[in-house]
C-alpha cells in the first residue's frame, strides 16, 4: 500500500506543511541556523524581539526568509501581560505578522508560564487582531480558556524549557488533545525524537523544538531526526495503536503445534 | 536634552524627530521597530513624532529566540 501523505497543518487560516516548528534559540551560528531549517524541512520558525546594538549578533531573519519559511515571533523574557502586549506589538511592526508565540514567564529560574498575566495578555491580543499561540501548563482548565479566548492553537509544555525531560505527564497533555479544538503544539521539554514522536501519539497536531536540535552535537542531524519521529507519530497515531494489555497475548497460532 | 534609547542615556538635540534620531545615530531601519514610552509609534510616524525630554526609545529587531 502506499502510505497517504500527511495532513498539512491548519492554523489560523493557513496551512502549514510540516509539523514540526523550529525554535532559533541556542543555534551556535547562522550557518548551522540554515543547515536546521532545511534538514527539519519545518515551514514556521520562531524568534525572539531584542534590543538593536551595535555588537549584535547577525538577525537570523535573512536566513528565515532565504529558507522560505513563516517567521513566528515569540514573546519571550517577558514576566507581566504589559511587556508581552507590547513585545507583540513591537513584533507585528517589525516583521509584518499577526502571529505571536505568547510566552509570560513567572521567573527566571522555573521558566514557568505565569498564568493570570498570560490569560490577560491572550485577551488584550485576541482583541487587538493578534493571532495568538500561547505557551502554557499542561492544565487542561487553563489551556480550554485560552482557546475560549480565542488563541488559534494552545502551547502546552511537556516538561521545562531547555530540560530535555520529555513528556513528564503525557496523560495530561493527552488530555488536552483530546479537549480542543484548536491545534494542540507540544512546546518546550523535547530532548530527543522519540519524545517527539510520543507527542503526536498522544495527539498532538504538532511539535515545537529548540534547544534538542540546537544545542545537540549535531544540530541539523537531530533536526532531520525529530522531524522524521513527528511523521512517524502522527502516522502511528492515524494507525490506531493496539490496547495494551497486563498479560501476554501470543500472536503466533497454537493450532497445529507439533505433538497436538 | 537627554533621552534614553535602549536604556542608555544619550544626548540628542531639542527636537528631534524619530526619524531623524535613528539617522543621528546611524541605527537600522529595517526590520526594526520602535515604541517611545511604551507605545509602538509606527513606521509611518516616525517623520511626524517628536521626541520630549526624558523619552524612552525602545528599538527592537528579531534575534535568535526558542
Amino acid at each position: 500500500m502506499t502510505v497517504p501523505a500527511a495532513e498539512p497543518l491548519k492554523v489560523a487560516d493557513t496551512e502549514l506543511d510540516s509539523r514540526l516548528f523550529l525554535g532559533t534559540g541556542g543555534v551556535p551560528n547562522l550557518a548551522t541556523l540554515a543547515e536546521c531549517i532545511e534538514a527539519s524541512r519545518t515551514s514556521l520558525v520562531t524568534v525572539s524581539m531584542r534590543r538593536v546594538s551595535a555588537d549584535s549578533p547577525g538577525s537570523p531573519l535573512q536566513v528565515v526568509r532565504e529558507a522560505g519559511v513563516r517567521v513566528l515571533p515569540n514573546t519571550a523574557g517577558c514576566f507581566s501581560a504589559r511587556e508581552a502586549v507590547l513585545t507583540a506589538e513591537l513584533a507585528r511592526e517589525a516583521l509584518g505578522t499577526s502571529w505571536v508565540k505568547l510566552e509570560v514567564i513567572a521567573d527566571e529560574q522555573t521558566l514557568m508560564p505565569d498564568i493570570v498575566e498570560l490569560l490577560d495578555a491572550a485577551e488584550q491580543l485576541v482583541d487587538a487582531g493578534f493571532d495568538v499561540f500561547p505557551y502554557t501548563t499542561d492544565d487542561l482548565s487553563v489551556a480550554r480558556r485560552l482557546a475560549d479566548l480565542g488563541c488559534v492553537a494552545v502551547m502546552p509544555l511537556g516538561s521545562p524549557i531547555g530540560s530535555g525531560l520529555g513528556i513528564c505527564n503525557p496523560r495530561a497533555i493527552a488530555a488536552i488533545c483530546d479537549s480542543l479544538d484548536v491545534p494542540v503544539v507540544l512546546d518546550a521539554g523535547i530532548g530527543t525524537a522519540s519524545d517527539a514522536a510520543l507527542a503526536m501519539e498522544l495527539g498532538c497536531d504538532a511539535v515545537l523544538a529548540a534547544t534538542a536540535i540546537t544545542r545537540a552535537e549535531q544540530p541539523a542531524r537531530m533536526a532531520a531526526a525529530i522531524a522524521r519521529a513527528v511523521e512517524a507519530g502522527l502516522l502511528a497515531r492515524s494507525a490506531g495503536r493496539i490496547p495494551r494489555r497486563e498479560t501476554a497475548l501470543a500472536s503466533s497460532p497454537f493450532e497445529g503445534l507439533l505433538g497436538s | 536634552m537627554t533621552i534614553r534609547v535602549n536604556g542608555e542615556p544619550t544626548g540628542v538635540d531639542d527636537p528631534i524627530t524619530v526619524h531623524e534620531l535613528l539617522l543621528r545615530l546611524d541605527l537600522p531601519r529595517r526590520d526594526v521597530a520602535l515604541a517611545v514610552d511604551g507605545a509602538v509609534v509606527p513606521r509611518s510616524a516616525w517623520e511626524q513624532t517628536t521626541l520630549g525630554p526624558d523619552a524612552e526609545v525602545e528599538l527592537v529587531t528579531a534575534m535568535q529566540g526558542g
